[in-house]
């Protein structure tokens, strides 16, 4: 094919490769090989199994040296998988790495094809990458300073987690959290499963050292605002809601939760007690304050009511306090904010949350909390009778794709072994039904904790599905089917104690938005790839630690919670950061100062004037600001739209049949 | 069915490297099956795709051409789907109000985890496209067509000015006749 590009310095390689069956067995490599090859521009083209072991890339390192390659086209898996491993195979052979692109012909051809179309299809994403290639320049990384804070968000035990992690490390730490204290759902457990270590005596230990690191900085009743920058330069705007206690005056006597006239269901305790407008959620919260909370409150108005400020002693109760809004920078960002329970009133067949003594899995750890609102004696909520027979549901709203939620949410077969097993150490003489599906106790000693309360226990696991559950006098009635004996079940029971699905917090959505993250269909936060990069999100300096990516249980959150922060110290710790040199840039020749590529940035990266000026640092290369431009004069380095017109007229040209090489 | 054959959509799809793209690579990890007929270019943002891009491809012979971006929302880059959906918008009352049907032009948004979606969308789009016939510039029957794609740029809108015209006109009164034109 005679072209007036490329005849002249242009040398080509372009190098396909079998990945064993995974491309070879769709995509005939001898003939797509052969096709791009005879490309005009392309002087050597190979193919080989695994372009990605050693003698693969050593092929392409002797190729370029030998032939002199100024381009270099490995057609191959995603972008995403090698494009890092042949770039520094072509560095290493000195060649620009910036010349050498990746053709997609696996994720997009061989495994989503059959037949001789997908050779053809490979064949013409080949071409458009040769294309691309020949308009290619050579390109330095840019080197960028960075912020060595870090952000968590979310303080549970995995942002707690994390966030002493960081701050041990040396670097300081912002961890930001919604609610009055941090401590998350882990503080509302009984004990934890498989050893029964009592959740809180465990968990404030690691809350203290929160409070009293000097490298973290707590910043409770707080919200992430907005997001803005990019990895190493995060701008963050944090929301620190009014608390109206001032939290180094108030030394927790408590006086004024005597004095205030209003009571309202306690979080907490998820309604099973009240708590007074100004409260603290647990004695143990830190930070060590109250707060006044302003929807409960009379009014924040000392003509209506002042009773709390009256008795204060110390007047750490200031009714002007102000909503403050904090701009930082930060490096990186871990995002550890946490799940919560698919709600029971979601739960047509089980009452709709209408039968009072049909709870879920947290009021009952509340229930057998020694800390909770019966002081550990497990009593039921409508009239505090203990219960003499109960009845667990597992998999209530999970694994239920036509009703409720398709995923298993993971942890309840273990909690709910660990609920029955402490009732009946609570309730001697009761009897503890568990209808399960499959109990998945996959875990270290998890299975022989499983068996400890079906055996030790005598706890009577019924395999099978709860079809209804109403209230029929003072019983709850449950209405299953035993699938081993084909039987039907009726149990009326005092207690029924559904374990609900785990779903991702509204803070984990909200973060999402903030943060621009990728969310499954059930809202949890999608990683960057499910088995190798399972702690970063797409977005570069944002990790993810904890139940907001998927169900897990502590271990598990506290182990991601660790990595995510080795992730995130890998960043502040790095003496310089490198950025993308694939940015916008202005033809000042062409360009007329018009000025229409400035609103388009969403960085601000442009600067208006006689010509627009980029910002190389700033400038993120989505090139929308490029499309916009009226005079051509902006382009995106080794995208411009040259590049583009010549790879869509490859993509569409047709294929000889026979090829001269 | 899958086998692109002569008369077989050819369609170019821009797709967005953070949503998009990745969801057609999910559906590659997860072996999904959809026709084989649209070419992938990926690109940073479909803020990026130039409404001249489209008009390209369907001058060097394109029956179709998808563009795949992030939700509403999901920008990676913050609003240039949105700034993609106006582009787009525009460009197709343009092409309508030139004979070209609109619906050869398809922007949709899909995210890194929807690979069905990305699957059904690309099936259904060819489908879409293969109704429509062949498109504005149709390349003519293999053998008659080199000058399309070894010609210069510049050359390339001469040959597919003289070569494709005749039948974009005609094709264009036909439609005209029975369109109703909401504008």
């Amino acid at each position: 094919m005679p072209s007036t590009r490329g005849a002249r310095a242009t040398r080509i390689g372009v190098f396909v490769c079998h990945c064993g069956k995974n491309i070879a067995a769709t995509v005939d490599v001898e003939r797509a090989t052969e096709a791009l090859t005879a490309q005009d521009g392309v002087v050597y083209g190979t193919h080989h199994e695994y372009l990605c072991s050693d003698p693969g890339q050593e092929i392409l390192k002797r190729a370029i040296r030998d032939h002199h390659l100024t381009g270099v086209v490995v057609a191959a898996c995603s972008p995403s998988m090698h494009e890092v491993t042949f770039r520094r195979a072509a560095a290493a052979a000195d060649l620009n790495p910036y010349l050498l692109e990746i053709a997609n012909i696996r994720e997009q051809a061989s495994w989503v094809h059959r037949g001789p179309g997908t050779t053809d299809k490979a064949i013409r994403i080949g071409r458009t990458m040769i294309e691309k290639v020949k308009g290619n320049h050579p390109l330095e990384a840019l080197e960028v300073s960075h912020s060595s804070r870090c952000l968590v968000i979310g303080g549970g035990i995995a942002g707690i987690q994390a966030a002493l992690d960081v701050a041990d490390a040396g670097f300081e730490v912002l961890l930001v959290e919604k609610q009055p204290s941090i401590a998350g759902h882990m503080a509302q457990l009984s004990e934890t499963f498989p050893t029964l270590d009592c959740s809180q005596c465990i968990l404030t230990p690691k809350m203290v050292e929160v409070a009293h690191h000097p490298r973290i900085r707590l910043l409770a009743y707080s919200e992430l605002e907005s997001v803005s920058g990019y990895i190493g330069n995060y701008r963050v705007r944090i929301r620190r809601k009014p608390t109206y206690v001032d939290p180094d005056k108030c030394n927790l006597c408590g006086d004024c939760v005597q004095a205030c006239p209003v009571r309202v269901p306690s979080e907490f305790e998820l309604g099973l007690a009240e708590r007074a407008a100004i409260y603290i959620p647990f004695p143990q919260a830190v930070p060590s304050s109250y707060t006044l909370d302003e929807a409960s409150c009379l009014g924040l108005n000392p003509l209506r009511c002042d009773k709390c400020s009256r008795v204060c002693e110390v007047n750490a109760i200031d009714y002007d306090m102000r909503e403050e809004i904090l701009e930082e920078e930060v490096g990186a960002i871990v995002v550890a904010t946490g799940f919560d329970l698919y709600p029971k009133e979601a739960m047509a067949e089980y009452g709709r949350g209408t039968i009072p003594d049909v709870i879920d899995g947290f009021e009952f750890e509340r229930l057998l909390s020694a800390s909770g609102p019966t002081r550990g004696e497990v009593r039921r909520p409508s009239d505090g009778r203990v219960p003499r027979e109960i009845v667990f549901i597992q998999c209530s709203g999970s694994r239920d794709p036509e009703l409720h939620l398709p995923h298993c949410s993971k942890i309840c077969c273990m909690y709910t072994a660990k609920h029955a097993l402490l009732y009946r150490h609570a309730v001697h003489d009761g009897t503890a039904y568990v209808f399960y599906i499959d109990v998945r106790a996959g875990g270290k000693d998890y299975e022989e904790f499983v068996n400890r309360a079906m055996e030790d226990e005598r706890i009577l696991y019924l395999r099978g599905k709860v079809a209804k559950v109403f209230q029929q006098g003072d019983k709850v009635m449950v209405w299953g089917v035993d699938t081993l004996t084909g039987r039907r079940v009726e149990v009326a029971a005092d207690l029924v104690v559904l374990a609900q699905a785990m779903v991702p917090s509204d803070g984990t959505a909200d973060a999402a938005r903030a943060l621009r993250l990728a969310c499954s269909s059930e809202g949890f936060l999608k990683e960057a790839h499910p088995k190798l990069r399972p702690l970063e999100a797409l977005t570069g300096g944002v990790f993810l630690a904890g139940a907001a990516q998927g169900p897990k249980d502590i271990p598990e959150a506290v182990a991601q919670a660790s990595g995510a922060a080795v992730k995130a110290v890998g960043i502040l710790a790095a003496p310089m950061l490198t950025h993308s040199p694939e940015v916008a840039e202005v033809d000042e020749a062409l360009c007329s100062g018009c000025a229409i590529c400035v609103p388009q940035c969403p960085y601000g990266a442009i600067t208006p004037g006689t010509t627009a000026r980029v910002n190389e640092l700033l400038c993120e290369s989505c090139g929308t600001c490029v499309a916009a431009c009226p005079s051509g004069a902006m382009t995106l380095r080794n995208m411009s739209g040259t590049q583009v017109l010549s790879m869509i007229r490859s993509a569409l040209a047709e294929i000889p049949q026979t090829v001269e090489a | 069915m899958d086998e692109p054959g002569p008369s077989d959509p050819r369609i170019v799809a821009f797709l967005c490297r953070w949503c998009a793209g990745s969801g057609a690579d999910l559906a590659g990890t997860s072996r999904m099956q959809y026709p084989p007929n649209a070419i992938p270019i990926r690109v940073n943002c479909s803020g990026r795709v130039e409404p001249e891009w489209v008009v390209e491809a369907l001058k060097a012979g394109a029956d179709g051409v998808f563009i795949g971006g992030c939700h509403p929302g999901d920008c990676h880059y913050v609003s240039g789907n949105y700034k993609a959906r106006r582009r787009i918008h525009l460009l197709r009352r343009v092409l309508a109000e030139l004979g070209i049907e609109p619906q050869r032009v398809a922007l949709e948004w899909v995210s890194a985890t929807e690979a069905a979606r990305f699957t059904r969308l690309m099936t259904d789009f060819v489908a879409q496209v293969r109704a429509l016939g062949p498109g504005p510039y149709a390349r003519p029957p293999a053998g008659a067509e080199p000058e399309l794609a070894t010609a210069g740029p510049s050359a390339t809108a001469t040959a597919t000015a003289s070569s494709g015209a005749a039948r974009p006109a005609e094709r264009a009164a036909e439609r005209a006749a029975d369109r109703r034109a909401p504008w």
